[in-house]
């Protein structure tokens, strides 16, 4: 492996004024936990960027790794030698070297930020540029579309010498700007909208609904799964609130509403998430709602559903379509737990046809005539179980946490 | 009794042997079951795979139970093969596979495939030339195993899964069954498609066995039933021996490098110890500098001395040692692995391999070399001479 470090780039927090400082210590710290499993590694903050030394660690997977730390606009696997001409020179070479020796075309990027070195980056580009030619036949120069392109940064430190850069998840430090309440369903939208949301910096707790028994003990576990695949990019373990729902969404059943069911549930739901969320310091809900996709998207719904809750109501994906976010969900490794077919207390009763445009004055009825209504919300919250996932945590390892068998 | 016969199977660990009993004893539910015990008993073969999937760097749906080494390596040769028979008919592997490797490409000589045997050199290796100009466009496999059974010779892996990395449409297979736990193994940097491991072999229960199947890569079963291991083979999970089996895979591979280190010492010792006994022949170097042997196993030959001979003498000596594999001990046949390395019938046949394991220390190996000595001065008088 030529290369001993890497070079991350942060991105929007850079423009952050007096906040600076305090998401780049964030920044910081995510990065070292995340990586915390790579003892070898040694950590330098510069001015928007962090270095991090390999010391003999693989880069591939600490690459992998940092695919999932928010902030981090880009990174690149990096040479540093001396700032030298002869260690540059020979750097240079090695950097190109390591790519299989054929046919192809390069240029050389030369910037110095180091303004004491001798020479400057137009004499550096042609120095650098011609020891690599003369010792790689195979290469040419083309300097409009070079299959590589071998960017040197001269610093007064030490020269970065490098020819890949890796886009990164981008965003926000996880937890910079403040926390939210996620209402996690385990289909394919809520997850994305967590991902999203943490992304922009949200710190959040999760909230499950289930009905058990009309939901199964997997669709439990199903949940815990997606949530110990959110905590991986949280970096941190992340608390899962378990809501029993099954005797709200047996009174609604009763109430011979049938096309109004799926709009008292989730009102009863914001309801529930509203009084976590204060009870936690959370200051939103988030949800994977996406305008037009089921019933209770539509702009109506949303109208009627959203007036349940006092908090700001996110949700991220509102203006994506169905493909969008199956790509997010493949891409963040969610989509293949979310696609197990557990039913979750939203596909549980629902009529043939849910009213697409409900009644504000008519829901608001129907619920005041459920009995004991807001008792069976309070109970509900009473109720929660709370589950702490660690980044990574899978129902089968919550599952055999006390057994030695392993 | 002094054990010497690791590479054939090996003492289970006391946890192994704890863990089998207790889960034998509490999740007996078949997991596939969907009340509460069953969905117990599932949980317990998922975190075996997520674990077993952790240790080497992959994701648990990459990693397939199977009965053992056998089993893993027919799945991997046959299914692959089968499966992508429509893209071309030519494979790969070499002349000192493992029976249940090279029997498998025996099978598919017989269901039309061109089969290519690579041939080794006389330490018992591969060239990396000779598996560059054996492929075509129509090679769908090469199989290729990480460490020989028989005489302890390492492959070039990493060199052949570099060649082979630039070739989407030729799959990798390496029977890592001796390298688990003594060598180190990096899947992803090797290009490896398809990795068969046995856990007996690592102080785990017999008749449990892991493939890995990179992502993307498809085979065709051996056995069909309830669609268990994603389709790929079916039958209900061995739940016992799946948790105990991960839980030796994980010793063996948290300490693998301190292992590898003080086998190769211990190696180094005992391979030189024989050098020096003018009656026996060494098959491989003594000091290996270049990673060619690995740690645990040394194999030698007696020019003139049937193997069993020296076999049945070492174990009156109190030393328990194998001819040939301890699969193929049994048949009179000269061994297929040292011909290919250019032995005469003479010393084909006699065979002798010595492997050691974790509870051998260097004193162990000094009392080897003494009785192994002992042994040759009194079998000395009846060497049969060659005409």
């Amino acid at each position: 492996m030529v290369f001993d470090t890497v070079l991350l780039r942060f991105g929007e927090l850079t423009v952050k004024g007096r906040n600076r400082g305090r998401f780049e210590q964030q920044m910081m710290r995510q990065v070292q936990s995340t990586l915390s499993i790579f003892p070898a590694l040694t950590f330098t903050k510069t001015y928007g960027r962090i270095y991090i030394s390999l010391n003999g660690t693989a880069y591939e997977p600490v690459a992998e790794r940092l695919q999932t730390v928010f902030g981090i606009v880009s990174f690149s696997p990096v040479k540093s030698v001396p700032s030298e001409t002869q260690a540059i020179l020979d750097g240079a070479l090695e950097v190109m070297r390591s790519y299989p020796d054929r046919e192809r075309t390069f240029k050389v990027s030369v910037r110095r930020v180091y303004k004491k070195f001798p020479y400057d980056s137009q004499e550096m580009n042609r120095m650098v540029g011609g020891h690599v030619l003369r010792a790689t036949p195979k290469l040419s120069v083309d300097v409009h579309r070079p299959d590589l392109e071998l960017r040197v940064e001269i610093n007064e430190q030490a020269t970065y010498i490098f020819t890949e850069v890796t886009a990164a998840a981008g965003g926000f430090p996880y937890g910079t700007n403040g926390k939210a309440m996620l209402m996690l369903s385990g289909g394919i939208d809520s997850p994305v909208a967590g991902y999203m949301a943490m992304r922009k910096g949200l710190e959040l707790e999760l909230i499950h609904f289930h009905s058990y028994p009309f939901t199964s003990e997997q669709a439990k576990d199903k949940v815990i799964d997606l949530a110990g695949r959110l905590a991986t990019y949280a970096g941190q373990p992340l608390k899962l609130y378990l809501v029993s729902f099954t005797d709200i969404q047996t009174s609604f059943t009763q109430a011979k509403q049938d096309h109004l069911i799926i709009t008292l549930m989730r009102r009863a739901m914001l309801r529930i998430a509203q009084q976590l969320a204060e009870s936690n310091g959370a200051l939103a809900v988030v949800t994977g709602d996406s305008l037009g996709q089921v019933a209770s998207q539509t702009l109506g719904s949303m109208n009627v559903i959203g007036r349940a809750l006092e908090l700001p109501l996110l949700r991220p994906l509102v203006m994506m379509d169905k493909q969008e976010i199956i790509h997010i969900a493949e891409r963040i490794g969610t989509y293949e737990t979310s696609i197990l077919p557990f039913e979750d207390c939203c596909t549980l009763f629902v009529p043939r046809s849910p009213s697409t445009n409900p009644n504000l004055r008519v829901v608001e009825t129907v619920e005041a005539h459920v009995p004991q209504l807001q008792q069976m919300i309070e109970q509900a919250v009473q109720e929660t179980e709370i589950l702490v996932i660690e980044p990574g945590g899978t129902s089968a390892k919550q599952a055999v946490e006390s057994a030695d068998w392993f | 009794m002094l054990y010497f016969d690791h590479a054939a199977s090996t003492p289970p660990h006391e946890d192994v042997i704890r863990t089998i009993s207790e889960v034998m004893k509490l999740q007996y539910a078949n997991p596939s079951s969907l009340h509460r015990s069953g969905a117990e008993a599932g949980k317990l073969v998922q975190r075996a795979r997520e674990l077993a999937a952790e240790l080497f760097g992959v994701s648990p749906k990459e990693w397939i139970f199977t009965s053992g080494g056998t089993e893993s390596n027919n799945l991997a040769v046959l299914g692959a093969a089968r499966r992508y028979r429509t893209r071309g008919s030519h494979v790969i592997t070499t002349e000192v596979e493992h029976a249940s490797v090279y029997e498998a490409f025996q099978q598919l000589e017989q269901e039309g495939f061109e089969v290519t045997y690579l041939p080794v050199d006389h330490n018992g290796r591969i060239r990396i030339a000779d598996l560059e100009q054996a492929l075509t466009d129509r090679t769908i496999l090469v199989s290729i195993m990480q460490v020989n059974n028989e005489t302890g010779a390492v492959q070039p892996v990493k060199e052949a899964g570099r060649l082979l990395a630039g070739r989407p449409r030729t799959l990798f297979h390496v029977d890592g069954v001796q390298a688990v736990g003594k060598l180190k193994v990096d899947l992803k940097s090797c290009y490896i498609d398809l990795f068969s491991m046995s856990a007996h072999k690592i102080n785990g229960p017999k008749g449990t066995g892991w493939l890995y199947v990179r992502d993307g890569v498809e085979l065709q079963p051996l056995m069909f039933g309830g669609g268990q291991e994603s389709g790929i083979r079916s039958g209900t999970e061995n739940v016992p021996a799946v948790v105990a089996a991960a839980k030796a895979l994980r010793l063996a591979m948290e300490s693998q490098e301190e292992r590898e280190m003080r086998m190769m010492a211990l190696r180094h010792v005992l391979a030189e110890g024989i050098e020096k006994i003018p009656e026996l022949l060494l098959s491989g170097p003594s000091s290996d500098g270049e990673g060619i042997m690995a740690p645990h196993i040394v194999h030698f030959c007696y020019p003139g001395m049937k193997p069993e001979v020296l076999v049945h003498a070492l174990e009156k000596h109190g030393i328990a040692a194998s001819t040939k594999s301890a699969c193929s001990s049994k048949s009179d046949k000269p061994s297929r692995v040292l011909q290919a390395m250019g032995r005469n019938a003479a010393c084909a046949g006699g065979g002798v391999r010595l492997s050691f394991g974790d509870e051998h220390r260097l004193e162990h190996i000094e009392l080897v070399l003494e009785r192994l000595k002992a042994v040759v001065t009194k079998l000395k008088p009846l060497e049969r001479r060659e005409r």
